[in-house]
């Protein structure tokens, strides 16, 4: 959680790039309160002492509430994804038999390829892509993970 | 009609105005600066309530300055610059006040809000280059929010682990009418400065102090900051617990007091470096493990169990993993600690052997009958001065001679670029000093090198003659750089020996600076104590040998036990 102010977000991930951190993935909207907003991002760290280094990092920030490492805690996480696949007529109710148990949905149709649409948890993610990749995956979009502890008991 | 227009003059506000009333609110009667077409307005305010600016000669100057003054007053030293090439002329000082938690606030001059992205004249984004080196930065882009920006802007640099904070000023902003004025209410929610102490790990770590037979105590710059120099030596002679010193923590101890240890790390004591190889429990409060002390992070300490305190979180754990990490302003927790019932448990044993470590081996040089060594001059200045002297230094070989030899005895005495290593910063940080100070005596040690990265700083110190003492240790070379190629690259001198130098006597007297230059071992003493006897400025130039090195030494890497040159 942070302060919506100019240049706050620059100075949040300069600092993880100062320390050799790769964002993966990061996703930041206004919460209630429009003055805060709320960051989910994915990194990799090579342990627990890196990851409590890290947020104590970002935390020192004058604009910065909290920062958690929620990887361990349980919590809901949630990404929309795109995905642009290559499927002639005569492929696609396969295609679709193949997306159903994920709850994806063809969101869009051209006469060479589709565009499925899946909101889910990254490894629910994964786990579609590696299906639908040998049909040819034309293009991808993700919105990056976003998300928060299941038990929070403080609100926005 | 004349009345009418004086009235009108009177209630007139600009936001230059605006931000001056502000400054003023903060008790801020002294700035550093140097103008510009951004900061036209300001200036112009600045003239009309005749507010103090020193006008450096670069801007790099102003901030050194403003660092200067800050590390003596405690106060937060504040600096005007203009837009583009003077912001960026800023970044170095903002780098060094960031690396060694110096309170200061610079307001830099920015194009009109509606320039702003269009590559303006002098235009430069200071949001995006200050970001790593300052503690937070603010673009003001409403007059309204400017009190209250500057308020925070205060909170932030003076509270919690200081730094540098910036304020990026538009001119439209500066010169805007206005005719109400906001209130000046911090609105820093998610700021956390203090956190409650931790009583019961204050606890835990105090028991096992108490159980340890070879304690030492590791004091940094953090002590000085929370004016805790008082409550650490209660402490330690209360307890008989011996204190190593990091650079920064120099004068947390008066140096004659015997469980001073000295310094620790690269150039420090054998005494102080084998207490920290050796000790059984380590208590460093407001030190973080800078690899010129840990010099090898996972060999440190081997033996002891770790406890560090600290204001800032993120210190905690980044270096070297700490037994009983506490989050704390050092004197609360030193203050804590003196309220608990506690005898010097451990043997005698330790304080002993570490006594006759001290009698056996303390920093030491070859003397010389026909050189001038630097160590000798810096010992007479040492005495000359009563070891009470605002000591300031630059980076190099003289830096750390000045640690070792000069005779500190109260805290923040010794002014010097720690954690950045910033050449160039002695003489303006010396005038910073010398202006909050003005009824002591400024010593400034600089190298040959150093001198001439803001030499340009030597005419401020004569248009003030102000009582600093520049002691120029004039060896010829970049002398640190020429130890370590001497130590570890066999002897190949690049690019660190002058082939060619300013007559540095004919620069001072062409800026109508005193000057005196001091070459002979017999002489010095009287030489220097005359130059000592006056209060004006002066640069002393003392021709000491090209080659002399830093010792002892642990070379880069190794551990704290490896010293070479240890007498
Ligand atoms: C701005 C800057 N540039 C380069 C260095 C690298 N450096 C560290 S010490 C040193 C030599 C300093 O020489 P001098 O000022 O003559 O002092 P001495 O070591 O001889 O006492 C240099 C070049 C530095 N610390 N800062």
């Amino acid at each position: 959680m942070m302060t919506n102010n100019p240049g706050v977000l620059n100075r949040f991930t300069g600092a993880l790039n100062r320390r050799q951190v790769n964002i993966d993935s990061i996703s930041i909207s206004p919460v209630v309160d429009p003055a805060v907003s709320r960051v989910t991002m994915a990194v990799y760290l090579a342990d627990k002492a890196a990851s409590t280094q890290l947020l104590r990092q970002l935390e020192k920030q004058v604009d910065v509430f909290e920062v958690k490492d929620i990887t361990d805690v349980p919590h809901i996480e949630r990404e929309l994804v795109l995905i642009k696949i290559s499927a002639l007529p005569e492929k696609r109710a396969e295609l679709l038999a193949m997306i159903q148990p994920f709850r994806a949905a063809i969101v869009d149709v051209s006469s060479v390829d589709v565009v499925v649409q899946i909101t889910g948890t990254r490894s629910k993610v994964a786990a579609l892509l590696r299906v639908v990749k040998p049909y040819g995956i034309l293009k991808l979009v993700r919105t990056g993970v976003a998300g928060f502890p299941r038990a929070e008991s403080t609100s926005d | 009609m004349l009345e009418k227009e004086t009235q009108s003059n009177v209630q007139q506000q600009t936001g230059a105005t605006v931000l001056l009333t502000a400054l003023k609110k903060q008790n801020v009667n002294l700035l550093f600066g140097y103008p510009g077409g951004a900061v036209l307005p300001l200036y112009d305010a600045l003239y009309q309530m005749k507010f103090q600016n020193i006008l450096v000669r670069h801007e790099q100057g102003a901030v050194h300055a403003a660092e200067g003054y800050a590390k003596v007053t405690g106060k937060p030293g504040v600096v005007f610059v203009t837009s583009g090439p003077g912001a960026t002329n800023a970044m170095t000082g903002l780098a060094n006040a960031m690396s060694d938690s110096t309170p200061i606030v610079v307001f830099t001059g920015q194009v009109g809000v509606g320039a702003i992205g269009t590559d303006a004249f002098q235009e430069a984004d200071v949001l995006s280059m200050t970001a790593p080196v300052t503690k937070n930065n603010y673009q003001v882009r409403r007059v309204a929010d400017l009190p209250r920006i500057v308020a925070e802007a205060f909170r932030v640099a003076t509270t919690g682990r200081k730094g540098p904070v910036v304020v990026d000023l538009p001119k439209s902003v500066t010169q805007e009418q206005v005719t109400e004025l906001t209130d000046d209410q911090v609105h820093l929610t998610s700021y956390q400065a203090k956190r409650p102490l931790d009583q019961a790990a204050m606890d835990e770590m105090l028991l096992a102090l108490r159980q340890a037979s070879k304690p030492v105590i590791l004091a940094g710059g953090g002590i000085g900051a929370a004016q805790a120099s008082t409550e650490l030596r209660k402490f330690s002679k209360d307890f008989q617990l011996p204190v190593v010193a990091s650079l920064l923590g120099l004068g947390d101890m008066p140096t004659d007091e015997p469980l001073f240890l000295g310094m620790g790390g690269m150039h420090g004591t054998y005494t102080a470096n084998m207490a920290l190889t050796e000790c059984d429990f380590l208590l460093c409060i407001g030190a973080r493990f800078d690899d010129r002390l840990a010099t090898a992070p996972k060999q440190f300490a081997p033996n002891a169990k770790i406890a560090h305190i600290d204001i800032d979180p993120a210190e905690l754990g980044k270096v070297i993993a700490a037994d009983y990490p506490i989050v704390a302003d050092a004197k609360v927790a030193l203050e804590y600690c003196l309220a608990q019932p506690m005898k010097p448990a451990h043997d005698q044993t330790w304080l002993q052997l570490l006594q006759q470590r001290k009698a056996a081996h303390p920093y030491s040089y070859q003397e010389s009958s026909t050189e001038l060594k630097p160590q000798r001059v810096i010992e007479l200045v040492g005495r000359l001065t009563k070891g009470d002297a605002t000591v300031v230094t630059d980076v190099g070989q003289h830096q750390m001679w000045t640690a070792q030899f000069y005779p500190f005895s109260r805290p923040q005495q010794l002014i010097t670029s720690g954690g950045l290593g910033t050449m160039g910063f002695g003489l303006p940080a010396a005038i910073g000093a010398a202006f909050a100070t003005p009824d002591k005596t400024v010593v400034l040690f600089v190298g040959d090198g150093g001198l001439q990265m803001t030499s340009e700083e030597l005419d401020v110190l004569a248009a003030y003659d102000l009582n600093v003492k520049v002691i120029l240790l004039n060896n010829g070379t970049l002398g640190m750089v020429r130890q370590w190629q001497d130590l570890f690259y066999e002897k190949r001198r690049s690019q660190t020996v002058f082939d060619h130098q300013p007559d540095f006597m004919k620069l001072a007297a062409a800026y109508g600076l005193r000057h005196l230059k001091v070459t002979s071992p017999v002489t010095v003493a009287a030489e220097l104590e005359r130059a000592f006897s006056s209060p004006h400025a002066m640069l002393i130039e003392a021709d000491i040998p090209a080659l002399e090195q830093v010792f002892p030494m642990i070379a880069p890497g190794k551990s704290n036990d490896q010293m070479i040159g240890v007498k």
